[in-house]
């Protein structure tokens, strides 16, 4: 049976494509961030994850307003990453995983979700970035699933639907009877507002609440709406429902291996956090 | 009644109707040969996207304030702002009304909240 080995989250703002692509790694504004990586792919290395499901928001590289889904599923062969309109260089594609996608899309649907599926998609900097600092060399060792959260749309689905969302992926992952071990990644945030007269809004005490409830259990979280985000967060800060979801898709026992906050990258509180799951006490109860 | 939230637009369906012609030329820019014909002839392209008088006089005024208010969003917007060379940290200058240097400062300011 598949295994659910963790959950990586990780900022995936654009600057850092263009950071990497121009080599400013151990720049003093870029240090801190990228310090946060070796760790991360070290523990990669030795865990050897074989599919990456990343939970993920578009920036309007795939998806238009002309059909705007809540949440879409890809079940492609393979990603392509494409010009995304202001620079960021694209990276070689990835494969796809489309048994795990069937199977998370089959599963979400039995437990009450409406999914778009996605038999082709370009991806942005969102699946890319995250690409690229987990495995520097762009050879990709895994295969991916992308699992996407409407952030531009309003209404957007809240912190109980993206939680109740990534429950149910949970378990249609640990469903799938292939012996292959999964990583989550919530991709963006933290806190961050790029429009309005409220831009440079960064909030590290909300941050600093939802870096612990990924530790301890994000149900808490749920008591707030997408508005309460956006409130909180930032306009954009409401990537956070990606981190949500990633972090409810675990039901096992979860420690944190690693965490980076640091602000500011570009406008937003950037931040790495690396949560290693298992179902070891669930398997001893139950005997 | 719409909940307000201090400088934020909400991008509901008002304003996701209102925008849709100035977001639509946006996402068009994700082309380079788009990015291309919209700098050799603006008007033509807005033409071509068929722009509100508002959505092209908040274009011409080279306000991010404006755009919003016409019903740009900022995921679609952020492919002009390429085109035109404007990073974040201009754009937010730009509409807190600061220096690009005042907002950085702000940015770091907020790590030590």
């Amino acid at each position: 049976m598949a295994r659910i080995i963790g959950t990586l989250s990780t900022s995936h703002i654009p600057a850092i494509g263009n950071a990497i692509a121009k080599g400013l790694q151990n720049e003093p504004y870029w240090k801190p961030f990228f310090d946060s990586w070796p760790p991360v792919r070290e523990w990669l290395a030795r865990e050897k994850p074989d599919v990456v499901v990343f939970f993920y928001n578009d920036h309007g590289l795939n998806f238009f307003l002309d059909k705007m889904p809540t949440f879409a599923v890809g079940a492609c062969a393979e990603y392509v990453s494409e010009d995304e309109g202001w620079g960021i260089p694209t990276i070689p594609s990835v494969r796809g995983e489309p048994k795990l996608s069937w199977q998370i899309i089959n599963g979400i649907v039995e437990d009450g979700f409406d999914p778009v599926m996605c038999q082709e998609m370009a991806v942005d900097h969102a699946i890319t970035n995250p690409l690229l600092l987990m495995f520097p060399d762009a050879k990709w060792p895994v295969t991916i699933v992308p699992i996407a959260i409407n952030s531009i749309q309003h209404p957007l689905p809240g912190p109980k639907r993206c939680f109740d969302l990534g429950r149910a992926v949970g378990k249609a992952i640990e469903a799938w009877p292939e012996d292959k071990k999964v990583l989550l990644i919530g991709s963006g945030g933290l806190s961050h507002q790029l429009d309005g007269s409220r831009a440079g809004f960064i909030n590290k005490a909300f941050d600093t609440e939802c870096l612990e409830a990924m530790v301890s259990g994000v149900e808490p979280l749920t008591k707030y709406s997408a508005l309460d985000v956006v409130e909180k967060a930032g306009a954009q800060g409401v990537e956070l429902m990606c981190w949500i979801a990633a972090r409810a898709a675990m039901q096992g026992d979860v420690k944190e291996l690693h965490r980076t906050y640091h602000i500011p990258i570009s406008n937003t509180a950037s931040a790495v956090q690396l949560l290693s799951h298992s179902r070891a006490a669930e398997t001893a109860k139950a005997a | 009644m719409a909940r307000e939230i201090e400088g934020t637009t909400i991008f509901e369906g008002g304003q996701a109707m209102k925008g849709y012609q100035l977001n639509k030329m946006c996402f068009s820019f994700n082309d380079p040969e788009n990015r291309k014909a919209f700098l050799a002839d603006q008007a033509a392209y807005m033409d071509k996207y068929k722009l509100t008088k508002e959505q092209r006089d908040a274009l011409a005024s080279g306000s991010v304030l404006k755009m919003i208010e016409a019903g740009g969003n900022a995921y679609y917007l952020a492919k002009l702002a390429g085109i035109l060379g404007l990073g974040v940290q201009d754009i937010g200058a730009q509409q807190t009304g600061m220096t690009v240097e005042a907002f950085k400062q702000k940015l770091l300011d907020q790590a030590r909240q």
